[in-house]
This record gives structure tokens, C-alpha cells and sequence, in this order.
């Protein structure tokens, strides 16, 4: 009797074993899969029709029992998204910069990167009170600005993350043919390793933007909620997610129904970010 | 002499690279920033209540009284039943994805899963209130009463009338939302064992499941504890997704059934209501907590994934 024949005990013990964890592995699979489509299908259900309808887009966050639409809120959130990245992406790329070019395997350089690590997973919830305590507070109201700081602070770890690697993976012969040029440093980096880091750096950029559009516990203390349309900055702005988390927990219908919208509009908006972040990466590597 | 055009160059390298500098020096700050913030915010009860704060379940905005034990019980119970059901799904999946899937399968269905992380949290909160709770609470729930609320011991957490609410369901949701973190984790350290390794023990005529139990996991074990802690700390920290469905009671119950409260949800929930200098200081004290708790766990992930990526080194 060989010892893989399939009358050996012990060989068909293990075969089986092994036939049922694969069996496991697989459901594993489904199971994570069938949340994803789930969740997709019933915001194409409820929210899927509300993104068809113009009003949507044109008309103000309605009080409770009358008809509206979020253009307020998608406003607000495009407002405050825009400057939280503006605020956030230049200083995610230089302090990445430092890391990647001048910090390298300094001690700085290793307790920075540990820390934004740290800083990338921290819930976004305590960054909220964070703002809400050093800013908020201070000027004793709610604002777009405080909003956006706090989203700011969100998109910072992850730019400095992906500038580090991207600019570590740009090839040191870039930058001894520049230096061998005579170009002195600083040109190095900004015309050399960022050009040649580009598109990584910009896919950084896309996944933070991705990141912070859905991010509703930052602005419930910062940038609070407005029922009315307001681009200024320094009162408190309506944006998407606080509007949803406000509509969706309502007893009203309509209100319920807006939040569905919403949360369509958000989640197609932030997967289309996702996945044009993934296919700019795919191309250049 | 160096001519002026160099002179100038120097200068300019020096102010960029110090420029970047300052920008990382900021980066390294803003954790010891948020941690002085919310020790200076939580003063009041700090002062007032010292740790007993973190043993008292008492939560009283008008008698103004405040303990943290029931928000720090349903942060730490649905993230253990969110661990306990994750992690499992989790390590399959990294499974399939390395050692199971044809290679062309391998890219879409690893996209699929990490696209679970892209869904904003809000959505799971809003589509676990209204979708899966009206259905966990009318087919699911009153099973698991039923035949695990009967047992002994175990059943005190499973007893009570099916809510749809409560510590179970949150912990249900959030075991889906960590799952492509700590996939992501563990298909990346499965992908750093050496072939030679894993030939070896199918030469030796292991079975597929036996090469993943008994080669590749002790191989990578310091990065898959990495990577359910940085689970672990995703968990502890979400909040909108909790906060639709945890029932916000302020009330220590032993069944999983029951409603509940957790850090996040808590400070979602209370904060931009909250009235009164000691209430203010309490809620923050519980965001302290909430931070010192993640901060904790997220470094002890990174150590660990540090450690597997240095051993890594010195081997090849």
C-alpha cells in the first residue's frame, strides 16, 4: 500500500482536511464579497433613482415634510473637501519629501514615519475634537474652515506615506546624472524625482481626497451643518455626510430618501476615486 | 571664491531642505499635539475623578455625574466580536487570494475586497440600520436566542428580545469593515515567503492546507499579529458605522443582545449637545481614552510589522 494510495488512512484524513479548509478559504471569499455587492446593490436600489432626479443638484436640504434636494451639502462637502486637501497635500509633500530625500534613515526620519503610520489608522473621531478644541472652541463657532482643517489633518499622513515611497523607488541614478549636471539640490528634487514620482505622488493625493470625502466624525464638531446655502467659510457649512447622518437617523420619509441619495452619490464618487487612483498606479508600474 | 551663483544655490538647498524638514517635524508633532490637547480638555473630571473614572458606570448629565465603563466595555466587546469573526474570514481570504485563485483572478477579487475599505463608514451605518437590522432581528436574532440563549453559561449573552440593536450587530458590522485591512496585511507578509520554503514541504508530499498551517503561517507570524492589531485598531476607532446601530444606552448589560455604547458613538452622539463644563471635560476624557487605547495598538502593529520586514532583511 503506497503512501498516497486513497485507501491509506492517514493520506485520506489529511486529503480531507485539506478539501475543507480550501472549501473554507473559498467561503471566506463569498462572504467578503457578498457584503460588497450587498451594500452596492441596495444603495442602486434606494438611492439610485433619487441621483436621476434634477432637484437633486438644485435644490436646498428641505425641512421635514417637503421636497428638496442636497445642493447645499454637495456643495459644502466639494468647499470643504477642496480646501482640506489644499490645506493637507502640500505639507504631506515635503514632510514626505524630508523623509524620502534628506531624512532617509535618520532617527527623525524613522520616529516621523513610525508616527504618521500611527497617525494614518488613529480614528478620525478624536481628530475632530482635536480641531474642535484648538480651533472650534477658540472662536466659539462652528465653521467650513474648522471642517476643513480637520480633513486637512486626515489627508496629511496619507500623502506623506505615498510621497515617501514613491520618491524612494525613483531610481538614484536620476539624481547623480542631475548632480553631475551641477544642479544643486533642491532642482533635483523638483524637477528630477518629483517628475519622475508623479504619478504616484498623484495617486497619494486621489486616495487621501477619496478618504476625507466620506469621512462624516471629523465634522460633526467642526464644520457642524447648515439647512442653507453658504460658501462662507467661516460659519458652519452643510456638507454630505453630516447631512446624510442627520437625514438617515430622521422618522421622516423624505428626509430618509434624500440620505439614500446621498449616500449613493458619495459612495459612486468615492469608488470612481478609488479605482482611477488604481488604474494611474497600474500604468506606471 | 565660490561665485555668486553657487553662493546663491547653497542657500536655496539649505532653505528647501530645511523647509521639508520643518513640514516633518510637523508631521512627528501633530500625535503629541492631540494627545496635550485632549489631556488639557479633560482637565475637570482628570482632576474630579481620577481613574476611578474608568471603572464607574455612571453616566448622569444632569446630576452631572460621569464613569467611563460602559462606552469602554462596548468599544472593547464588538471589537472583540468584530476580531473574532474577522480575523478567521480574513486569514481564508489572504488564503485564497495566495495560494487557491488562477493568477488572472488574483487582481479583481483582491480590488473586490479592498474596495470594502473605500465604502465610507457612514454607509455601513446607514445600510446596517436599515437593511441588515429589520432582517437580523426577524430571522437571525430570535434563532440565536433559541438555541444559544438556552445553553448554560453562555447563554446570559445571547438572552433578552431580539432588538435588531445593539453590541452584537456593531460588532457584526464592524467584523466586515476590518476584513480588507487585515487581508491586505496578511496577503502581503503570505507573499514574502521564500518559494523555496513552501516547494520544500510540497516536495515532502504536504498538502496545500498543511504548507499554509505549518509553513506559512509560522513564517509570517509577527506580521499577521500585525495586521489583526491594525484591525483591532480600526475597529476600536470606528465610529459612524457603530453609532447608527449599537442602541446608544448608557447601561451595562451582560447579553451581546442588548444595547450599548461605545467611545465613538458616545462622542458622536453627546458631544455637540453636550452642556456644562464637566460634561464637556468627561466627553473628552473619553476621546483621551479612545486615543491612548488605538495609539497603543496601532504602534504595537507597526513594531510587529517593522520586526517581520527586518527579519525579512537579514534573511535574503
Amino acid at each position: 500500500m503506497s503512501a498516497v494510495s486513497p485507501t491509506n488512512p492517514l493520506y485520506r484524513t489529511r486529503r480531507r482536511k485539506h478539501v475543507a479548509m480550501m472549501l473554507m478559504s473559498a467561503l471566506a471569499l463569498g462572504f467578503g464579497l457578498f457584503w460588497l455587492v450587498w451594500i452596492l446593490a441596495t444603495l442602486l436600489y434606494e438611492g439610485g433613482s433619487a441621483l436621476l432626479r434634477a432637484s437633486l443638484y438644485t435644490q436646498m436640504t428641505p425641512p421635514p415634510g417637503s421636497d428638496g434636494g442636497l445642493a447645499n451639502a454637495i456643495v459644502g462637502s466639494l468647499v470643504i473637501v477642496g480646501v482640506g486637501t489644499v490645506l493637507g497635500t502640500p505639507i504631506g509633500i515635503l514632510a514626505g519629501t524630508y523623509l524620502a530625500e534628506f531624512g532617509k534613515r535618520s532617527r527623525l526620519a524613522g520616529a516621523t514615519r513610525f508616527l504618521n503610520d500611527v497617525l494614518l489608522s488613529a480614528p478620525s473621531i478624536v481628530i475632530g475634537l482635536f480641531v474642535y478644541a484648538v480651533f472650534v472652541s477658540q472662536v466659539r463657532h462652528f465653521s467650513g474652515l474648522a471642517g476643513a482643517f480637520a480633513l486637512g489633518l486626515i489627508v496629511i499622513p496619507v500623502v506623506v506615506r505615498t510621497t515617501d515611497d514613491m520618491l524612494r523607488l525613483v531610481p538614484n541614478s536620476l539624481r547623480e546624472a542631475a548632480a553631475a549636471l551641477g544642479a544643486p539640490a533642491w532642482k533635483i528634487v523638483t524637477l528630477v524625482t518629483y517628475r519622475a514620482a508623479r504619478t504616484g505622488i498623484l495617486t497619494g493625493i486621489l486616495l487621501a481626497v477619496a478618504r476625507i470625502s466620506g469621512e462624516t466624525a471629523p465634522l460633526l464638531f467642526t464644520a457642524l451643518n447648515n439647512q442653507f446655502w453658504s460658501t462662507n467659510l467661516n460659519a458652519p457649512m452643510a456638507n454630505l455626510p453630516v447631512v446624510i447622518f442627520q437625514f438617515a437617523m430622521s422618522p421622516y420619509d423624505d428626509w430618509n430618501r434624500l440620505a439614500w441619495g446621498g449616500a449613493t452619490l458619495i459612495t459612486l464618487a468615492v469608488l470612481f476615486l478609488n479605482i482611477v487612483a488604481r488604474m494611474l498606479f497600474r500604468k506606471r508600474t | 571664491m565660490p561665485s555668486q551663483r553657487i553662493v546663491q544655490a547653497r542657500w536655496k538647498d539649505v532653505a528647501f531642505e530645511n523647509l521639508t524638514r520643518f513640514f516633518a517635524l510637523f508631521v512627528f508633532s501633530i500625535l503629541l499635539a492631540v494627545l496635550v490637547t485632549l489631556v488639557i480638555g479633560s482637565e475637570l473630571t482628570l482632576k474630579k475623578y481620577g481613574l476611578g473614572f474608568l471603572w464607574s458606570a455612571e453616566w448622569d448629565p444632569v446630576q452631572e455625574e460621569f464613569g467611563a465603563l460602559v462606552p469602554i466595555y462596548g468599544t472593547l466587546v464588538t471589537s472583540l466580536i468584530a476580531m473574532l469573526i474577522g480575523v478567521p474570514v480574513s486569514f481564508g481570504i489572504a488564503l485564497f487570494l495566495t495560494e487557491l485563485s488562477p493568477p488572472w483572478l488574483r487582481r479583481p477579487l483582491g480590488t473586490a475586497i479592498e474596495l470594502l475599505a473605500a465604502i465610507p463608514s457612514i454607509i455601513y451605518g446607514m445600510w446596517g440600520l436599515f437593511v441588515f437590522v429589520p432582517l437580523f432581528q426577524t430571522y437571525l436574532q430570535p434563532a440565536l436566542i433559541d438555541t444559544l440563549g438556552t445553553l448554560p453559561l453562555l447563554g446570559t449573552l445571547f438572552e433578552g428580545p431580539p432588538l435588531g440593536i445593539g453590541m452584537l450587530t456593531a460588532g457584526l458590522i464592524l467584523s466586515i469593515m476590518v476584513i480588507p485591512f487585515i487581508t491586505a496585511v496578511m496577503r502581503d507578509v503570505f507573499e514574502l515567503v521564500p518559494p523555496l520554503l513552501k516547494e520544500s514541504a510540497y516536495g515532502l508530499g504536504a498538502t496545500t492546507w498543511e504548507v499554509v498551517w505549518r509553513v506559512v503561517l509560522p513564517y509570517t507570524k509577527v506580521g499577521v499579529i500585525g495586521g489583526v492589531m491594525l484591525g483591532l485598531g480600526r475597529a476600536l476607532g470606528e465610529t459612524m458605522a457603530v453609532t447608527f446601530v449599537i442602541g446608544n444606552a448608557h447601561r451595562l448589560a451582560a447579553s451581546l443582545m442588548a444595547p450599548g455604547n461605545s467611545i465613538a458613538s458616545a462622542l458622536a452622539n453627546e458631544f455637540t449637545e453636550a452642556v456644562g463644563d464637566l460634561y464637556y471635560s468627561a466627553l473628552i476624557e473619553l476621546g483621551l481614552i479612545l486615543f491612548l487605547i488605538t495609539t497603543v495598538v496601532l504602534a504595537l502593529s507597526k513594531l510587529l510589522l517593522m520586526r517581520l520586514a527586518r527579519h525579512e532583511g537579514a534573511r535574503t
